[in-house]
């Protein structure tokens, strides 16, 4: 494998996703991810010189909706998604 | 000598748009809704929902770019920014990193120094997050996603100002512009504008610019020149004690006047931006951008000019009514329906100026309507009240929207035009002030005042002031 993950950046990447990692769990994900890095490298093998980056693949623009209501009061519904609920609201870990 | 430094001060300024629907889904903006009764699954993030882009928000975004001279994207998408908050449902919020809807234009404000032009750098278009409700009872924290998805544009300027007068002229410069073009009524109180000031200082004739800090939570212009006043100052003693500024976010304390470090939303902000794949990108034809070109509305410099073409009111009426769109359309509106410019312009200078500072209110929270105005009007103009009968009911209808000829009617405020019965009044009026008959006579030509005052008190205030003057002169 080409690329290497290192400890540092694996704690980085763990933090930024809020995921917590048994020791086990790194080194599975440190091989893993260095694979992916080196698939995508293959990529950097082709010249792409004068091509225009892109984001979709479908030749597909422009999609828009009217600017009037569709939805009405939903809460009922949309409240069963929630962990815990209070006064109609989702009820989370107290944040500052 | 004491070192001399230049304050050095970029905005970004959050517009939530006048769009009836969420920028991605069907869901209702109004404000003040129940808890959570806006939402649908794409404004809560549920797996599986599909945002669309609101066409409007598009619409509104290119408006604000060609009135501020951008260039416009014509190959635009949105992006991912990525963090974790409960107030963002998905984790994400939908922006724009890469490709932003309107680049590079700029906005002229006027200084002591002349007019100024500031760059605007990018405007973009994104989401606003939920509300967040600290719950101290059971210690936890509750969230309300009516304003989830809410379309906001961010305009971001270049750091080209340079004290917190120009600030002020740039925000009110752009609040004009976007009032004009009806897509936000950008209330800074209500948070509808929202400015985040980015600051540095360097000693003048420096090349490069100091170390900024960004502050947060400014809602009126006085907290904005104020948090520019106190960052200044805390960065320049930094400084002088020979420490380092801290590139940091900072909250502003309007009531301590003091800014404090924010923690920041995570350990690591980054934000790992990416196209995000849910929408399709935004291609702007050359038809949707002239049909947007071609509703733009009449600017307030226009507006200025037709004025003092139209109307035979001074220049500075002028200024004033256009300086807010609100007043222009009432001004326009009402004058369409009772003429007399000038008698609608005084109105709306003197007593609506007067009760707004009073009441601590801004143009656009004004409800009465221009009929009601134009009816009050036409009364004094036909004599059917006194100018002190009308400013009392003029009161009422900017504080209460009540009908005003209605109001005069239930009232009895309707002057009373029976000569007879006035001159019998004044007659006794006379008979029982033999003093103030004497002063006048003698030459104490104020005395008649009171004389004048004393018959409006009989008469309720219901009298054609004129025409008392008038009969008192032949009395005496």
């Amino acid at each position: 494998m080409a690329n290497v993950i290192t400890d540092e950046t694996i704690e980085y990447v763990g933090i930024l996703a809020k995921l917590e990692l048994s020791l086990e769990e790194k080194e599975q994900a440190k091989k893993d991810m260095a694979s992916m890095l080196d698939y995508i490298d293959k990529l950097g093998e082709l010249d792409t010189t004068g091509i225009e980056p892109m984001s979709h693949v479908f030749p597909v623009h422009n999609v828009f909706r009217e600017d009037k209501i569709t939805n009405g009061d939903d809460r009922e519904n949309i409240l069963q998604n929630a962990p815990e609920e209070k006064n109609g609201m989702f009820v989370v870990p107290s944040t500052f | 000598m004491a070192k001399q430094y230049e304050t050095v001060i970029g905005l970004e300024v959050h517009v939530e748009l006048a769009t009836k629907t969420k920028i991605f889904c069907g869901c209702s903006t109004a404000f003040g809704g129940e808890p959570n009764t806006h939402t649908c699954p794409v404004c809560t993030g549920m797996p599986g929902s599909l945002p669309v882009l609101n066409k409007q928000v598009l619409e509104y975004a290119i408006g604000v770019g060609l009135a501020t001279n951008c260039d416009i994207t014509r190959n635009c998408k949105f992006d991912r920014k990525n963090y974790f908050y409960p107030d963002n449902p998905q984790n994400y919020q939908i922006s724009q990193l890469y490709l932003p809807i309107c680049r590079n234009g700029y906005v002229e404000i006027e200084t002591e120094e002349g007019s100024k032009k500031v760059g605007i750098h990018e405007i973009h278009m994104e989401e606003d997050a939920g509300k967040l409700i600290h719950d101290e009872w059971d210690d936890c924290s509750l969230v309300d996603y009516n304003r989830s998805g809410v379309p906001l544009i961010e305009i971001v300027s270049e750091p080209d100002m340079r004290s917190e007068q120009e600030v002020i002229a740039y925000l009110e410069k752009l609040r004009l512009i976007i009032q004009y073009l009806g897509a936000s009524d950008c209330k800074l109180q209500e948070g509808s504008m929202r400015a985040d000031v980015n600051l540095s200082v360097r000693e003048v004739g420096a090349k490069e610019f100091g170390t900024r800090t960004e502050m947060k939570n400014l809602n009126s212009f006085k907290a904005i020149a104020r948090a520019i006043e106190g960052e200044r100052a805390r960065q320049i003693d930094l400084l002088e004690d020979g420490e380092e500024v801290i590139q940091e976010t900072r909250r502003w304390d309007d009531t301590k006047e003091t800014s404090y470090a924010m923690r920041s939303k995570e350990d690591a902000q980054d934000y790992r931006y990416f196209p995000d794949p849910d929408l399709v990108p935004v291609v702007v034809s050359d038809e949707l951008l002239e049909s947007i070109r071609a509703k733009q509305p009449e600017f307030r410099t226009e507006k200025m000019a037709r004025y003092a073409k139209e109307y035979d009111i001074p220049a500075y009426d002028i200024e004033i009514i256009t300086g807010s769109k609100r007043m222009a359309d009432l001004f326009e509106e009402t004058v369409a329906i009772c003429g007399q410019p000038k008698k609608v312009s005084n109105w709306l200078m003197v007593e609506t100026m007067r009760l707004l500072k009073e009441q601590d209110m801004e143009a656009e929270d004004i409800r009465f309507s221009p009929a009601h105005l134009a009816a009050l009007i036409q009364m004094t103009e036909k004599k059917e009240i006194n100018s002190s009968v009308a400013k009392e009911v003029f009161e009422v209808m900017f504080n209460e929207d009540v009908d005003p000829a209605a109001y005069v009617e239930e009232k009895g405020l309707k002057t009373v035009h029976d000569e007879g019965a006035l001159r019998k009044t004044i007659e006794e009026i006379v008979a029982a002030n033999p003093q103030s008959v004497e002063d006048y006579r003698n030459g104490k030509e104020k005395a008649i005042g009171f004389l004048v005052g004393q018959t409006m008190k009989a008469m309720k205030g219901k009298a054609d002031p004129g025409l008392v003057n008038q009969i008192l002169k032949e009395l005496l």
